[in-house]
């Protein structure tokens, strides 16, 4: 039992590192802009595809690691500029429905050219799982990759985040205009400037959980849509805009459908949702969310 | 004799000339059509266009080559192809404007099994010959009768059942096994066929554990610690696509199949994709009498003519669903030459073909199947275990069974899930004997 109790916490802790990736680049985004991103979905498959290909053209094994950090930061630096000042930036006044049908047209728009780009078949590109080997645990095999890397990367990735948003200029520029865009604006912040890093860093986020997942999975036209669906529940469940409320909720959501798999398989599919209902018929505003006062 | 009166004269004479106008105009022979439209519902986006796209390369290829050699029965023939992936609901409209619109002459639908249950009354009430090219639930004919609606391959119950007599053949002794299947009606259907056969054949296998990832799940990490913590005998699994490739990858990479003998019934559709990580002596079925190196049928010239110019065009080997697409085209060309000969050479009505289709006898690329006067096809089933050879970079097919469609389908009239119950070991010992994997 006490074997099967740990094989499950691994489990969850893999599980939960990955979902973090996704989860933590949409909160950022609808903490500051307050838009709820629907194509953060596509930005998650499109990061995936470009690290698949790029293992592809690198060849070596031991390039592959490199090649999702590329695949990350190119797919940031390329899409989120492009989205926010292209697309966002001319909506940021506009109804909550009107943006949320923009975001998702841009979806199904990205979704069209995955598939125009890298077409319908199954792609699976295991070159970085490969590299890192497999580690025992109690006579289980697991992949160095998946038990050590993804959750490492997220506790990384989290960690930075604090730092960059509690230490740095711009990081504390984006908490200033989170709290109140006006008062920061009139101090001399640059609001605009603030949007566009914001959905740029989020959209890197979004594309680095792509590419660390692309070397575990078959890229098919649609895996956006599979991330996106529990990311939003981690983000729902853990309050909007709460970054350190995304990693506690990624991993009990983690932890909870790890523990279905071993003791209610039947459980699996609905434990997140389940856990979502649950905290918000307590906490509405979500585990770490504040109930905002209405500004007249 | 009966005096002729002049009522009697004048009501006759008015049915003849009534005639024509009164019956449907489809249900008499007509004049062959300038062309023949075919309509196609396959899946050209979401998860099962890994099926959907072949289908309609295939057809693509097959339609080009059937008009280079003039049409079906000399009838040019075009196609016309829709989206299955938005839905149900989208699908009967499109079918519907292809009939009613665009005057198809037959539709081939379609791919999911939830597709075809809502096309066959649809193509009752618009009268539309119906051909039910890929879809595997064998509901279908056994809980209803369809005027308008063959199938020209086998159903999920041969597609079940054979892969167990073949382990059940190599690996008698067999005391436990795990499913690891997609949660939607497929994954759960098989199982129930597979469980229930099992318990039929061979009540002592223990069942250690059911898994139903969600549909479309990336991720299996969870299953695969649960069933290296097991270490059941067979690991059975009717996923396919993409998720068949990632639960295929992921257990190779953390050594499962060194533990437990896999099957995978849709195996042969992820082959070449998955490439060398799926290890040798993993039962691999190909939903049907089909494969591109088919132990039989290698070496006859319109396999290998078909395989040839399919590689040659896409760039890929032909996989399950471009059979499923060449058996429907073949059917319905053979149907029509037949159905235009019975009629004298006056093109035949919609019924007329109908009535041809069953009971129809029809070549394809691998063989020589029927279809049954329900409607349903009889195909046998081939399955085998695979193996690494330096001809191909992927695992290729070895100790092939071509199981007959009598061993593992139920007789017309009566249900699957009740049949398989009477399946004992001496079904198993009827197997025929393996075909070796020749180079």
């Amino acid at each position: 039992m006490g074997l099967l109790l740990l094989l499950a916490v691994l489990d969850g802790l893999a599980y939960a590192g990955q979902l973090f990736m996704v989860a933590v680049g949409l909160t950022l985004v609808f903490g500051v802009l307050k838009i709820l991103n629907v194509a953060h979905g596509s930005l998650f498959a499109i990061g995936a595809y470009v690290a698949a290909t790029l293992i592809g053209w690198f060849g070596a094994e031991e390039l592959s690691l490199l090649a999702l950090a590329i695949a990350a930061l190119a797919v940031g630096a390329l899409f989120g500029p492009a989205i926010e000042r292209g697309l966002l930036a001319r909506i940021y006044d506009k109804e909550h429905v009107l943006q949320l049908l923009v975001t998702f047209a841009l979806f199904m728009i990205l979704e069209d050219l995955q598939k125009l780009l890298w077409g319908v078949q199954p792609r699976f590109e295991d070159a970085p799982v490969r590299l890192l080997g497999q580690v025992e645990v109690g006579g289980i095999f697991y992949t160095a990759y998946q038990l050590l890397l993804l959750p490492g990367v997220a506790l990384v990735a989290l960690l930075l985040l604090v730092w960059f948003l509690r230490r740095t200029l711009l990081g504390r520029s984006i908490v200033a205009v989170t709290h109140d865009r006006e008062a920061a604006v009139a101090i001399g912040i640059d609001a605009r400037f603030v949007y566009l890093s914001t959905f740029t860093i989020g959209a890197g986020l979004a594309a680095l959980g792509g590419a660390l997942a692309a070397p575990t999975t078959s890229l098919v036209p649609g895996v956006g849509v599979q991330m996106i669906v529990l990311s939003f529940a981690v983000v729902a469940t853990a309050g909007l805009g709460q970054i350190e409320g995304a990693a506690v909720t990624a991993l009990l959501i983690g932890l909870a459908r790890s523990l279905a798999v071993y003791f209610a398989p039947e459980l699996e599919v609905v434990v997140p949702y389940l856990l979502m209902v649950a905290v918000l018929l307590v906490r509405p505003a979500g585990l770490f969310g504040r109930r905002e006062l209405r500004r007249v | 004799m009966t005096e002729l009166t002049r009522r009697a004269a004048l009501a006759t004479t008015a049915s003849a000339l009534a005639a024509p106008w009164i019956l449907p105009r489809s249900a008499l022979g007509q004049q062959k059509p300038a062309k023949l439209r075919i309509g196609i519902s396959t899946f050209l986006s979401g998860p099962a266009s890994v099926f959907g796209v072949p289908g309609r390369n295939a057809a693509d290829l097959l339609i080009e080559q059937l008009n280079a050699k003039g049409g079906t029965a000399g009838a040019p023939v075009e196609a016309l192809v829709i989206d299955e992936a938005p839905g149900v609901n989208f699908l009967l409209g499109e079918c519907r404007r292809l009939v009613q619109n665009e005057n198809v002459d037959v539709m081939l639908a379609s791919i999911s099994s939830g597709s075809c249950l809502a096309v066959a009354p649809l193509a009752e009430e618009l009268r539309m010959p119906n051909i039910m090219w890929d879809c595997g639930t064998q509901r279908i004919f056994e809980e209803g009768t369809w005027r308008y609606s063959v199938r020209t391959q086998a159903n999920a119950v041969p597609e079940i059942v054979a892969p167990l007599l073949y382990l059940l053949k190599i690996r008698p002794d067999v005391r436990t096994v795990a499913v690891v299947n997609q949660d939607y009606a497929w994954g759960r259907d098989s199982w129930a066929i597979w469980k229930t056969a099992m318990e039929a054949i061979k009540p002592d296998v223990r069942v250690v554990a059911e898994l139903f990832p969600k549909f479309g799940a990336t991720d299996f990490s969870t299953e695969i610690t649960r069933l290296q913590a097991l270490r059941p005998d067979v690991v059975f699994s009717t996923s396919w696509g993409g998720e068949l490739d990632t639960f295929i990858r992921q257990a190779a990479e953390r050594r499962l199949f060194e533990r437990s003998l896999f099957v995978l019934p849709l195996a042969e559709s992820s082959l070449e994709r998955v490439g060398k990580a799926l290890p040798e002596g993993v039962i691999v079925g190909a939903r049907g009498d089909h494969w591109f190196l088919h132990p039989t049928a290698r070496g006859n010239g319109r396999l290998d003519g078909f395989v040839a110019e399919y590689r040659k065009r896409y760039g890929a080997w032909p996989i399950y669903p471009t059979f499923h697409m060449a058996q429907a085209l073949f059917a319905l060309e053979a149907a029509y030459t037949k159905a235009l000969a019975a009629n004298g050479g006056v093109w035949p009505s919609r019924e007329q073909l109908m009535d041809t289709l069953r009971g129809l006898e029809f070549d394809h690329l691998t063989g020589r199947m029927k279809i049954r006067p329900d409607g349903q096809g009889l195909e046998p089933m081939l399955i085998g275990v695979s193996k690494h050879v330096p001809e191909y970079p992927f695992p290729v097919l070895d100790q092939m069974v071509l199981f007959p469609p009598e061993l593992t389908m139920n007789p017309m009239g009566t249900k699957g899930l009740d049949w398989v119950k009477g399946l004992t070991m001496e079904t198993v010992a009827k197997a025929p004997a393996p075909i070796s994997y020749k180079a």
